[in-house]
């Protein structure tokens, strides 16, 4: 929207389109998915990367973030293959049925193919290779975005996980998506679908580690009417970490998912949420601890479509040292979805001085019989809390240590599946750890 | 027939007719020639006899602004402004040298008359008793006035009582005569001539507007006021204001302003600076009452204002109040710049949006001493088809050391054709600042609604009744006499005929 | 008669609440309704007062004889239809004082009588907030914000004692109430007894109308009147509940 006529390109982003250039005819699937992917690689070619002066990307100016782009991830190799078997260590304890991704191609011989009634699993790079119908009919329409980082992902998707869950199909284990990169520094971009119908119900879980590479990821999920489903995200990077979520929600469906980032650089997680039938509840999470110089970014757009909805967002971000947490929430209520029901609060524990905590949570509302809301608060621990703590004999640090636990504690605890949870709180409390 | 639907109907059909300041005074005036170019600029500035220095400054401000464009991310939405099919400088024919008010265009005198503005001091002094709603006698209060009738101001109440106590406040006009060291040193200090399209734009073109200074250690004697009238058809008014309160010093202001109804859109784009020095205090409210136009979005001025003020001593305090019913469009951000440590900024706002109406306000405020504090109070109210957007800027800069914000934002829909907005931002950059920030939206309580019904009162008077206990906190923040007033206007502007 | 409600029948949200209502209310009677939680006292005082969102989809409302059905609440006030909420409803940032006022003058408005002066009213509402032991302080505050239970009952009275209605409903006003300001504002409400108003007092406590003598007992079930006694009824069904007439009525 505010993109200016601009002729200059930065080397990253002239990298990214000598890249496309490069490797357009290898890239799988042709005809509708060609086109859909000329047209998002021209969009980017117009407007570059994103930067301060687009508004949604206003405290993570990419282009400047960005130096390099790395050059396209190479299908792994064997030693990349066996290291994949320690990653995703976060879920390991919850018997999940992992499908393994290194550099975002999907690796058959590590993942867990077991039959399941109702259940269909397939590969990204497969799908669109052969024009899977289900693929063809839903990439890139669940949730239609002008944003850049998305059409990035478009133009270069090369693989990714393909899920289909069948109507009234009760999962028996959750899936869990297992993300790691290879020894080489290098890009994936990596676009996943999920499709949840009528009735179904699923818990899906994400887990990236990388080094230094650079992951483009996005997500297209869409949740039938009655569905019900739990997606959890946990990310750690040395590198540069861009996900989006797009999201259809359909009628008295249910849908909470949750995202930790911990020892994550640069990270931006995006959402795209849309409540499209009357009914359906929406729970929208997470926890963000910050140090080093680590950048995280939470945007969300949350567009409630259809009445009787309700949501809740809570996000509660730790930072030490020169973090910079950015927090972006917009909850648009559309014309005649009344009775939406929504709740936004975001709160920064800010540890140190040298952090950053940039918070923007929005109302766009075009409905009147509606309760929303949103609360925003940004502060440091309260001394009073601390002096309690340390009048009763606890040091200094483990004051802290306790009081960070019960910040962040208060969101974790929204967690309804008793695994994740504990998983998600013990990769928190071992953050805590680490802090020097 | 449900009581809310009815409260809706009713609000639906926004009638021009009661927009009750719709007339226009028959005066002769004075205009530039129609258009916008480096001429208009010297013949205002001839027309006020400026000194070289003025006449520079505005030139330059005129060549930094025909390389501006006009900005385009406030959720406003109008037809393009065509800058040199305007008027910018009209000013009612008038004898050369007034002495007395009784020299004023007795028609000007009647037009403040009928807005119901006492400028005339006898009629002040003579004071009659008045009395709050629950019939308490308030105090005596005198006000100053200061009346500009389009571009020019046409009377200044008091001048002598506040002379004694050290006060100035006269025209701007008067003051770049009469004190160009203070209008020098000050003007454009807060907001630079390079500030933002329409502050560039009022640089170069303004005419008039009120200028104040109080001396250290000076609490000034009365409430100042300044009412501002658009009457000449097709004229843009640019009004400058600038107010220092001096190390100590207290000064509380007041403005109002009203248009007549007319068909096409005028441009107001004022600029308002304001400086406190250490430990001084300035309290500025505002009534904005413009012709909001008709209900079809015909007509309506085009507000788009530039005001801050700038804490520049410690321990210094700047207040916004506002109450926001008229214009077609709002474009208005009162902010502080927090600057000396311990200072205090404040921001409280009363926006009603109906018919067509636009409204893209809020505030800024800018945490740069240590210790500084802010408090945004804001009161959004969406009727009829109107838009309604809070957008506000909270920061604490590295320094900022202690910084407090405390943000409440609370928006209210009658109708479900209007939109009510929020875009808050709120940036903290160190550890010991705490910012609080709250925000709701709803629609109007029906169980309120019926409970004030069921004890007699019509849907006018329940939904005007529960709209104003809804902006009481920012009501309160209001000197009596602009509660009252503002109050009316509320129910005013939210119904048929009641009032 | 002032007030006759023939045959009423009322739904909300699709549930049908009153079937079949028939009650008659003489001038100057007071007359008690009780009857078990969720029979549907509330939804007819609501009926009574206008409220919207209930669907009348049989029977009438006469007041002197006339309809009432497509009257607006505050017009229902006007003609003197006064109910006290079982849950008086907070109105944040307006002070009782200008609630009192404004809601006096509309009525007194749309019934053609001059507004009352500044000092008259507040002479009134002094005079009569002491004999309800409203303090001057709760006058001063937004409507029922923060007030008690027990004080939000009180301001409920003191508005009925200030509006001098014709028809009073009383819905459950001694719920929440301490013994003493259950004399207290007993003795209110007896003080605007007079053969020109009438009330209907809604209660599950006998004890109440020791204090409030009623002239008619009327006890409802599902959505009806199933049986109308003296005083003496309000006895019996302290003693014995209200098994038999929730049977009858079934
Ligand atoms: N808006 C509504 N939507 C759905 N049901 C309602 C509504 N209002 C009332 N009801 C139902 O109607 C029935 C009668 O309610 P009402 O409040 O009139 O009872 P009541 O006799 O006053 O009870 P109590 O003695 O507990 O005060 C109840 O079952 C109640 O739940
Ligand atoms: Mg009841």
């Amino acid at each position: 929207m505010n993109a200016e006529v601009r002729n200059i390109k930065t080397p990253a982003e002239q990298a990214l389109v000598s890249a496309y250039e490069g490797v357009r005819a290898a890239l799988p699937g042709k005809g509708a998915v060609a086109a859909l992917r000329e047209e998002a690689f021209n969009r980017f070619d117009a407007n570059g990367l994103p930067h301060r002066r687009v508004e949604e990307w206003k405290y993570t100016d990419l282009r400047a973030l960005m130096r390099e782009a790395l050059p396209l991830a190479a299908p792994p190799d064997a030693a990349a293959k066996a290291k994949a078997k320690d990653a995703g260590k976060i879920f390991a304890s919850l018997n999940c049925r992992r499908l393994v991704f290194i550099d975002g191609a999907f690796v058959p011989e590590a993942s867990d193919l077991t039959p399941e009634p109702g259940l269909t699993i397939g590969a990204m790079a497969d799908a669109l290779a052969k024009g899977d119908t289900l693929v063809s009919a839903r990439v890139g329409q669940v949730f239609e975005t002008d944003d850049a980082a998305v059409a990035l992902n478009t133009s270069l998707m090369s693989d990714g996980a393909v899920i289909h869950v069948a109507a009234g199909t009760v999962l028996e284990r959750p899936i869990h998506l297992v993300f790691a990169s290879g020894e080489t520094p290098s890009a994936a971009f990596i676009r996943s679908l999920i499709v949840v119908e009528k009735d179904a119900q699923a818990i899906i879980a994400e887990s990236h580690e990388s080094n230094v590479s650079q992951v483009n990821c996005a997500l297209e999920m869409v949740i039938g009417d009655g569905a019900t489903v739990d997606y959890y995200k946990a990310t750690q990077t040395r590198g540069l970490h861009v996900a989006s979520l797009l999201l259809t929600v359909g009628a008295k469906a249910a849908v909470n998912t949750f995202a930790l980032n911990s020892d994550a650089s640069l990270v931006r997680n995006q959402s795209f949420v849309r409540f499209a039938g009357e009914g359906s509840t929406g729970g929208l999470r997470g926890v963000n601890l910050l140090r080093g110089k680590e950048h995280v970014d939470t945007t969300m757009l949350i567009e409630h479509a259809a009445g009787h909805c309700a949501s809740r967002e809570q996000f509660k971000s730790v930072l030490d040292d020169s973090g910079h947490n950015v927090f972006q929430g917009k909850i648009v209520v559309k014309p005649h979805a009344q009775k939406t029901d929504t709740k936004m609060m975001t709160r920064v524990l800010l540890l140190s001085d040298e952090a950053e905590a940039d918070n923007k949570p929005e109302l766009e509302i075009f409905a009147d019989d509606v309760v929303c809301g949103h609360g925003a608060t940004a502060g440091a621990l309260d001394p009073n809390l601390k002096f309690y703590l340390m009048s009763r004999g606890i040091d200094d640090k483990q004051a802290e240590a306790l009081l960070i636990q019960a910040f962040i504690g208060e969101t974790v605890e929204e967690i309804s599946h008793e695994g994740f949870r504990e998983a998600i709180m013990r990769a928190a409390l071992d953050w805590l750890e680490t802090r020097g | 027939m449900p009581a809310v639907q009815e409260t809706v109907d009713r609000v639906r059909q926004i009638d021009v007719d009661q927009y009750k300041y719709g007339f226009v005074t028959d005066v002769e005036s004075e205009k530039a020639p129609i258009g916008l170019s480096e001429d208009t600029v010297r013949y205002i500035s001839a027309k006020k006899n400026e000194p070289a220095w003025m006449l520079e400054w505005r030139l330059e401000a005129f060549k930094r602004w025909l390389t501006m464009r006009e900005p385009t991310w406030a959720r406003v939405d109008y037809p393009k402004i065509d800058y040199q099919n305007a008027y910018y400088y009209s000013a009612p024919k008038k004898k050369p040298e007034l002495s007395s008010l009784d020299e004023v265009d007795p028609q000007i005198l009647e037009t403040y008359k009928k807005l119901g503005i006492p400028l005339r001091e006898q009629e002040m002094l003579a004071g009659v008793v008045r009395k709050d709603a629950d019939g308490n006698v308030l105090a005596e209060r005198r006000v100053a006035v200061d009346a500009v009738f389009d571009s020019v101001s046409v009377a200044t109440t008091f001048k002598e009582e506040l002379k004694r106590a050290g006060v100035i406040f006269m025209p701007m006009s008067e003051a770049i005569q009469q004190h160009p060291e203070l209008v020098r040193k000050y003007l454009g200090s807060v907001v630079p001539t390079t500030d933002n399209f329409f502050a560039t734009l009022n640089s170069a073109v303004f005419s008039d507007g009120s200028f104040v200074y109080v001396p250290p250690g000076v609490r000034c004697p009365m409430e100042l006021s300044t009412y501002f009238r658009i009457n000449e058809a097709n004229t843009g008014q640019f009004e400058r204001t600038l107010i220092i309160a001096d190390k100590g010093a207290y000064v509380s202001y007041l403005e109002g302003c009203t248009a007549p109804m007319r068909d096409e859109n005028q441009l107001h784009a004022a600029v308002v600076e304001l400086v406190t020095h250490d430990d001084a205090e300035i309290k500025y409210s505002t009534v904005q009452n413009w012709y909001p136009g008709d209900a079809d979005g015909k007509g309506g001025i085009f507000n788009f204002v530039t005001k801050r003020g700038d804490c520049r001593g410690k321990n210094s305090k700047i207040s916004w109040t506002q109450v926001e019913t008229g214009s077609a469009i709002t474009w208005k951000y009162p902010s502080c710049i927090l600057r000396g440590d311990g200072s205090r900024g404040e921001f409280y706002s009363i926006a009603i949006s109906n018919g067509m109406q636009q409204v893209d306000s809020g505030t800024k405020m800018i945490h740069l001493g240590k210790n500084t504090t802010s408090r945004i109070i804001s009161k959004g109210i969406s009727a009829g088809k109107s838009n309604n957007t809070y957008r506000g800027l909270v920061t604490a800069h590295r320094k900022a050391t202690g910084a407090r914000n405390f943000t409440n934002c609370d928006s209210l829909l009658i109708g479900d054709q209007c939109g009510a907005h929020t875009v808050p931002y709120i940036e903290a950059k160190n550890s010991s600042a705490v910012f609080e920030h709250e925000a709701s939206t709803s629609k109007i309580s029906e169980d309120m609604l019926f409970y004030c019904r069921s004890r007699g009162m019509s849907a006018e008077e329940a939904t005007a009744l529960v709209v104003n206990g809804f902006v009481k906190d920012v009501l309160q923040q209001l000197p009596m006499e602009f509660a009252v007033e503002a109050q009316n206007l509320i129910s005013i502007s939210l119904e048929g005929s009641v009032g | 008669m002032l007030l006759e409600i023939k045959n009423l029948h009322v739904e909300v949200a699709d549930k049908k609440i009153l079937n079949g209502l028939n009650l008659t209310i003489e001038k100057g009677q007071v007359a008690a309704i009780m009857g078990p939680n969720g029979s549907g006292k509330s939804t007819f005082s609501y009926v009574l007062a206008g409220k919207d969102a209930y669907n009348i989809t049989e029977g009438d409302i006469l007041l002197d004889g006339e309809s009432i059905l497509e009257l607006a609440p505050d017009e229902r006030a006007a003609k003197g239809i006064f109910l006290a909420f079982q849950y008086p409803v907070e109105v944040p940032g307006v002070a009782t004082m200008t609630f009192l006022r404004t809601a006096l003058n509309a009525q007194r408005k749309l019934r053609g009588e001059g507004e009352y002066s500044t000092p008259d009213f507040i002479k009134l509402v002094r005079e009569t907030s002491a004999k309800l032991g409203v303090s001057q302080e709760h006058l001063r505050r937004a409507v029922n914000v923060g007030f008690s239970g027990g004080e939000k009952k009180r301001n409920e009275i003191l508005q009925m004692a200030i509006l001098q209605p014709r028809l009073a409903i009383l819905d459950e006003t001694d719920s929440g109430l301490d013994i003493d300001a259950l004399k207290i504002v007993s003795e209110g409400v007896n003080r605007l007894r007079s053969p020109e108003r009438s009330m209907i007092v809604i209660t599950h406590y006998q004890r109440l109308l020791n204090y409030i003598v009623p002239d008619v007992v009327h006890v409802m079930s599902k959505g009806r009147v199933v049986k109308s006694g003296g005083k003496e009824l309000a006895l019996e069904l302290e003693a014995k509940g209200y098994a038999q007439y929730t049977d009858e009525a079934a």
